[in-house]
């Protein structure tokens, strides 16, 4: 690797410090009686509501067409990924610091397929909760209606309109992968013109 | 054409033109509120109104909460009557706040609000109402809308000059209307002269939190005490009350109390009263009096009984008071936003008294005594005179200003408001009021800082304003466009209750301050359950706790058995809800006092006494959710002695 590539690998790495500070996706639903939105994050370790009491609100409001409870608690995601960011931050400056090409690509590809499976993971997560409804006591049920949100983008479910996109933390993780890519293409490139 | 054909169609012509000179007439009519007031008045749905107006309730005793210049009516906020509405004096939290040395009163007649104020502007933290039966003052906290507190005046008949506020609201004033023995005494009512008095009370507002105490009440002649105005800028330290039956008529006072050209508006130095007081000159006289407050973190009221009130002798404490001779049983007295000129307004009189606050000191400095009444100087009316503003229409009352140099005054028995110019004392436009105009209200207008832009009237009688609704019949304000050199009436619109005074802010010093909920872990109610597992019943003798919990869409317990005939059963009802505008409301079968709405985090009591055996049913009132109609539970009650266990889902 040569120094260019070094740096923006590391500053790739930590880069990925932004995933503990801000929130990686944001999911909002407006509807007519909730004009102010009502919104959640997904964060590295937790759930939680833009507004203090957003989380709790939103989950009464799906217990009428019997989505589950989000409890961020219970998880497991939420309590592994700390630690594996942890370690790709730590992994990727060691990588930038000795500068080895094969530790580049072994990274890189780890954490392309951390990030590829997270993704799955994420829409499994919508598509259950989108999907495995408490038919025997949903107050409303609208036959052949499912309240997946999508994972980019906004969709309309009955009177709300949901809304999610990525938040700076998400934002830092994908600039960090560019930044790792960029910095095995500038490396790679830099050999071919020598 | 023969002559006769032209005699017809002569005459055809003279009625034609006739019939087209009455149809222009009619049109030439001014037809009020129309051109431009429609699009000046019209709030666009889902948009603000400019400002909120709160308007007395008069014989309501509450307050009512309007948007300008719509007229919207938004809430009627309950401070000095029960309210089954919401359960407001009803339900175990809140019935202390109307409690009094006389017992729990459930009415008064609230007459004037008037809002804090920080360096003379009105600031939006609170506002104050008087209740006038029963003497008493209210503070409304701006931040939820509901009544914080309630104070109630010793020594006093008639709280009606009452609770005028000064420019930092280091005080609220409160003044007797009717004298009475003071101490209160069983003695023949035609003793008034020896026996009567009147007090002048001066409430201490605590600048964190709000809270009143009365620091220092005056014992004055006993007169009539009618309206009052708070000194600003140069004035500032001295509060002016109006007086009436400075003849002390015991009887028929429409006669009796009007034959003196003048009566007297006493300017009280209130921060000499402050040095007085800390020299001890203030002497500790009987004054029962309750102070109740709504503490906001148990959503309960606490009651406090003072047996006692500090009380100044004007006679002790020279310089305190000082009369200025007014014409003729003047009503309201207002100063003016730069503090030099006290507007009288001579209520059987057809002018309007405007007296110097500099002259005043002048003639108090050079002796201008004309003699004294009750031992308190009367000042020479020509010494403290500014000006007189004469043609101001019969039975000038309320004047309000616009801080633009101008000032308007009510005049009742004309029901017209007239501009006046001040320093010149002309009058300079007038317009009619529909009908027998009270108060009038400019936003800020009693204050340093008028938002000249609105003046709203209030009016006494309404007769064929509206669809009518049979002898009994809304009060009615007028909105009027005061922002050109000309009035321009916009909008008339109904009243709850009698408004008599009301005060006016822009939206943006209240709006953005509300409170949405309450936080369900600041709730510290004795009997609060903050979740579900917290939900139960218990039992002690005959005594009953339910302890149950709300949230959409459901009662939690919702099946209660083992009641009896006899018991006492207090259902404390929490709200879980954390979102803004889902209140649940319980109500039971049979209970004789209110329901119940519980504002999300917040905790209410009903108390319910069951009488007959049977099957109850309860259930939410306040429409929260699509399950709604679901929201309901039952509760069982068993014969006196019946073996029934208690026990709850």
């Amino acid at each position: 690797m040569n120094k260019k590539s070094r740096w923006i690998l590391a500053a790739g790495a930590l880069l990925l410090i932004g995933t503990y500070i801000f929130p990686l996706w944001s999911i909002t639903v407006e509807a007519p009686q909730y004009p102010e939105g009502l919104g959640i994050y997904i964060r590295i370790n937790t759930v939680d509501g833009h507004a203090k009491n957003d989380l709790k609100n939103l989950n009464l409001v799906n217990h009428y067409i019997g989505m589950q409870e989000i409890v961020p608690e219970s998880i497991p995601e939420l309590k592994f990924m700390p630690p594996i960011v942890g370690f790709l931050i730590v992994s990727g400056l060691l990588v930038a610091w000795k500068g080895g090409k094969k530790s580049l690509y072994a990274w890189l590809a780890f954490f392309s397929l951390l990030a590829v499976a997270g993704l799955i993971d994420f829409y499994l997560w919508n598509y259950d909760f989108g999907h495995n409804l408490d038919t025997e006591n949903a107050a409303i049920q609208i036959e052949g209606m499912t309240y997946q949100p999508p994972l980019f983008g906004t969709k309309t479910m009955l009177n709300f309109i949901t809304t999610s996109l990525p938040t700076w933390g998400g934002i830092s993780a994908f600039a960090s992968i560019f930044m790792g890519y960029l910095a095995a293409f500038l490396s790679w490139r830099d050999k071919q013109v020598q | 054409m023969n002559k006769t054909m032209m005699r017809v169609v002569g005459v055809i012509l003279v009625i034609a033109t006739f019939l087209l000179i009455s149809e222009c007439a009619k049109k030439e009519k001014p037809i009020l509120g129309s051109g431009d007031a429609a699009s000046a008045v019209y709030v666009a749905p889902g948009d603000y109104d400019e400002f909120y107006a709160f308007t007395s309730g008069g014989f309501s005793g509450q307050l009512g909460v309007y948007g300008l210049p719509s007229g919207r009516l938004f809430k009627e906020i309950p401070v000095f009557s029960v309210d089954p509405e919401n359960g407001y004096g009803f339900n175990e939290e809140t019935k202390d706040m109307l409690k009094t040395s006389f017992g729990h009163i459930p009415w008064d007649d609230s007459h004037h609000p008037e809002l804090s104020q920080t360096d003379g502007v009105t600031d939006g933290r609170w506002i104050f109402i008087n209740g006038n039966n029963t003497p008493r003052v209210a503070r409304i906290d701006l931040k939820n809308f509901e009544t914080a507190e309630i104070i109630e005046i010793p020594n006093s008949g008639g709280n009606h000059g009452s609770p005028f506020i000064t420019q930092n609201s280091e005080y609220v004033v409160a003044s007797t209307r009717f004298s009475v023995p003071i101490p209160q005494a069983d003695v023949p009512i035609d003793t008034y002269k020896e026996n009567f008095h009147g007090t002048l009370t001066f409430i201490k507002v605590n600048p964190d939190d709000g809270h009143m105490n009365i620091e220092f009440q005056i014992l004055v002649p006993g007169y009539d005490y009618d309206l009052a105005s708070g000194g600003k800028g140069p004035s500032h330290g001295w509060s002016f009350f109006t007086s009436y039956n400075t003849e002390q008529a015991n009887t028929l006072l429409e006669v009796n109390a009007s034959k003196n050209d003048k009566d007297f508006i006493a300017a009280v130095n209130w921060k000499l009263a402050e040095k007085y007081l800390a020299e001890g000159k203030g002497k500790t006289r009987p004054g029962e009096h309750y102070v109740n407050r709504m503490n906001h973190k148990t959503h309960s009221a606490d009651s406090k009984l003072n047996k006692t009130v500090t009380v100044l002798d004007p006679a002790e404490c020279p310089g305190l008071i000082y009369y200025l001779p007014t014409p003729k049983s003047p009503h309201g007295v207002d100063v003016d936003p730069s503090g030099e000129y006290i507007v009288g307004g001579g209520k059987l009189a057809a002018v309007v008294s405007v007296h110097s606050f500099s002259k005043m000191l002048k003639a108090i400095e050079d002796e201008k005594f004309i003699g004294d009444a009750g031992g308190i100087p009367v000042l020479d009316y020509d010494a403290t005179i500014a000006g007189e503003v004469t043609n101001v229409g019969l039975g000038p009352l309320h004047t309000e200003f616009d801080g633009k140099g101008y000032a308007y005054t009510s005049a009742f028995i004309t029901s017209e408001v007239v501009k006046w110019k001040l320093g010149t004392w002309e009058v300079v436009d007038r317009i009619p009021t529909y009908y027998s105009l009270g108060h009038l209200m400019i936003p800020g207008g009693g204050s340093m800082k008028p938002w000249g832009k609105y003046l709203v009237g209030l009016n006494k009688m309404t007769k064929d304003r509206y669809l009518s609704t049979g002898p009994e019949l809304a009060h009615a304000a007028q909105l009027i466009d005061i922002s050109g050199e000309k009035m321009k009436l916009l909008l008339d619109f109904p009243t709850v209750g009698e408004p008599h005074y009301a005060q006016g802010i822009p939206a943006d010093l209240v709006h953005p301050n509300t409170t949405k909920i309450y936080e369900l872990e600041e709730n510290e109610h004795p009997y609060r359950a903050l979740s579900e597992k917290e939900a139960r019943v218990e039992r002690d003798g005959n005594i009953v706790h339910v302890y149950m919990t709300t949230i959409r869409t459901h009662f939690k317990p919702d099946n209660i058995e083992g009641i009896k005939v006899g018991d006492v059963v207090y259902f404390h009802i929490t709200n879980l809800e954390q979102d803004w505008d889902i209140p649940h409301g319980f109500a039971v079968q049979g209970a004789r006092n209110s329901e119940l709405l519980v504002m999300p985090g917040a905790t209410n009591t009903l108390r319910w006494e069951p009488n007959k055996v049977g099957v109850f049913p309860f259930y939410c009132t306040d429409f929260c959710s699509a399950l709604h109609q679901e929201m309901q539970g039952y509760v069982r009650v068993s014969p006196k002695g019946s073996k029934v266990p208690l026990s709850f889902n």
